[in-house]
């Protein structure tokens, strides 16, 4: 318990949780415009890191350039399953269908690479992955810092998408109100379609990254969706900006608490600030109130 | 009609009390414990999430705390292994319902969607609980005080128990369904707003009515961990326990009364009998999402509802070819439609 100490768990949250955020983000924008909660982006980011792992065990291909190929590969993943299932989903349960149907997608998925890559742990692997700098006494894993500039310049590229072209324009329209952005003739089925394939994208770097810090097999998807929602919840669900804070936070509270009481409850103080976050405001840090009922 | 349905229930549950005494392959008949749990679970979570709307995901805590209770109670103790741990089961489903009341009034603080997230961050803190604290054994588990009944009559008495629970939570599913309170819960489903306007004190009933809803989840663990013997924290508090009640309770028919029953008794006795024939896990999992993604898709309102839509629009075409004629079975079967329907 020193200032070191609390500077570099500062440093893990800023770093890791710029990931998080990231894998989040695609959560909150698919809940903001679709009203769809995702379930399956746990597991489709272990199936991102997968991608990445076969790429590199079969065909030698770095973690980086992988992502040339493993992002479009996972963006057509998204709009395979937007199209397939989620885009047949009507009526006032949607939402709440939709927390299914993902789940059972999910499943699939989980089943399907039990059996292909077995249930071992593994962990992608690179000349760089495990290689550190130190700036004064805290020190800076190079996978992290390539993590977490990665993160930012794809939420940098998603922001520009959004708030400076047209299809961004679409796209907040939809999520501000779905039946006038069709009025004003916004083809509000495609900007579904699309977004939730960008929304799932976003997994390929942020598995290939959660890959190479951790090791992980299929059900490794657990523990991942059940922080991606509640990051997205803590930070409003919709909220973009939210989902940012709230990863930080997330990584930060755990490191935090591992550092100055122990390290098998730094998941537990993190949950439980959720629920109090919560008790205070039910809509999230940057949720709007009551914006949508029900 | 009413009178011949009762009496549908009567022989089903008389094919139920006669079923270990047909069946004495252990094989099987550990099966049916099995089934016999999750059919009292997923009753239970009907009577709150079917009727009210709120899909809870955390009920898998529940479970592991009246698991927990047997496991804890029964041995500090010292009691002889025997019947008389038949005591903590309902024991665990009271002390899972104390749990219930705090967590019920923070989760349902909040709307649907966020509720969902909610009751699952709260299993994950159970579930992180039970392996951090010393009490609990940690990810080593609890061994309980060892039943030396033989092995071929060893799971009757746990189906009995089981057997029980499950009138027990099936009743009170129908009790509340005819009760005031129970239209409550349906009407918070149907218009949470119009119902606070109409002076439903929306949070006092969804609190109760979760809380109620813990008691044959909480009854169901400790039986659970009596009859296994031991128990760990990653199996009592499980993720895909809820996921499995959800999807028993959608394949039967949301917000049904015998739905739940019924997506219990095909999924879990399907689920036991294909994991002791083939150990597959992997493809268990592939079969039962495609099995939820169809169930989903093409049959949303459940087995119970289709069946009876079937039903019902075959005797209104009888009518029509009848004329105007009275059809009892008219009357009554539309009635539950509207109740189950729209799920």
């Amino acid at each position: 318990m020193n200032a070191i100490a609390l500077l570099s768990a500062a440093k893990d949250g800023v770093l890791t949780g710029s990931v998080y955020a990231l894998m989040a983000t695609g959560l909150t924008l698919v809940f903001g415009v679709m009203d769809i909660i995702n379930i399956a982006q746990g597991i489709l980011v272990i199936l991102g890191a997968y991608l990445s792992y076969a790429l590199q065990v079969h065909w030698h291909i770095d973690l980086f350039v992988g992502l040339l190929i493993t992002t479009p590969t996972m963006f057509i993943v998204g709009v395979v399953i937007e199209r397939a299932f989620i885009g047949r989903l009507k009526g006032p349960e949607k939402t709440a269908m939709s927390i299914l149907v993902t789940y059972a997608v999910s499943l699939l998925i989980e089943g399907a690479l039990n059996m292909i890559f077995s249930v071992n742990d593994v962990q992608l692997q690179a000349s760089y992955v495990s290689k550190s700098f130190a700036i004064g006494q805290v020190h800076f894993g190079f996978i992290y810092v390539a993590g977490f500039i990665l993160a930012a310049v794809l939420l940098g590229s998603l922001y520009v998408m959004l708030y400076r072209t047209r299809f961004g324009m679409s796209v907040r329209a939809s999520l501000a109100d779905q039946a006038s952005a069709a009025l004003v003739g916004i083809d509000v089925r495609r900007v579904s379609t699309i977004t939730f394939g960008i929304g799932v994208a976003v997994t390929a770097a942020g598995g290939m990254i959660y890959g190479a810090t951790n090791s992980f097999n299929a059900s490794s998807s657990y523990d991942l969706i059940s922080r991606l929602l509640t990051i997205i919840v803590l930070g409003g669900m919709g909220s973009l900006g939210g989902a940012m804070l709230a990863g930080i936070a997330m990584v930060f509270i755990g490191d935090v608490v591992g550092v100055v009481w122990s390290p098998v409850w730094s998941t537990m103080a993190y949950f439980v600030v959720l629920v109090l976050v919560l008790l205070w405001r039910p809509q999230g840090l940057f949720g709007r109130a009551s914006a949508r009922v029900a | 009609m009413l009178r011949a349905r009762n009496l549908w229930w009567l022989v089903v549950l008389a094919a139920f009390g006669v079923f270990p005494l047909v069946v004495t392959n252990p094989t099987y008949t550990t099966i049916a414990v099995f089934t016999v749990i999750y059919m009292a679970c997923a009753s239970s979570w009907n009577m709150f999430s079917g009727y009210s709307g709120y899909i809870a995901l955390g009920s898998a805590a529940f479970y592991g705390t009246g698991a927990y209770t047997m496991a804890l109670l029964s041995i500090h103790l010292h009691m002889a292994p025997g019947a008389a741990m038949f005591w903590l089961v309902p024991l665990g489903g009271l002390v899972a319902m104390v749990f219930a009341v705090p967590i019920g009034w923070i989760a349902l603080r909040v709307r649907r969607h966020t509720f969902v997230v909610i009751t699952i961050a709260i299993f994950f803190i159970f579930q992180l609980s039970a392996i951090n604290f010393g009490f609990t054994g940690g990810t080593s588990g609890l061994n309980l005080p060892f039943i030396t009944w033989g092995y071929q009559y060893y799971n009757v008495p746990f189906y009995y128990v089981g057997l029980g629970l499950v009138i027990v939570a099936t009743t009170l599913s129908a009790l509340v369904r005819r009760s005031r309170f129970g239209m409550q819960l349906l009407a918070i489903r149907d218009d949470e707003d119009r119902a606070l306007g109409l002076g439903v004190r929306t949070h006092a009933v969804k609190v109760t009515g979760f809380t109620l809803s813990a008691f044959a989840v909480g009854s169901a663990g400790a039986l659970y961990a009596m009859f296994v013997g031991q128990i760990y924290p990653q199996f009592v508090y499980d993720p895909m326990f809820d996921v499995s009640i959800a999807l028993m309770t959608f394949l039967g028919g949301l917000g049904t009364l015998s739905g739940p029953l019924l997506g219990a008794l095909l999924l879990e006795a399907s689920q036991q009998y294909l994991t002791i024939q083939f150990s597959n896990g992997s493809l268990y999992l592939i079969l039962f999402g495609a099995l939820f993604l169809i169930v989903i898709m093409f049959m949303p309102q459940g087995i119970v509802v289709a069946l009876r839509d079937r039903v019902t629009r075959r005797a209104e075409r009888e009518r029509a070819a009848v004329s105007a004629n009275e059809a009892p079975l008219v009357h009554d079967v539309p009635r539950d439609v509207a109740v189950g329907g729209a799920g």
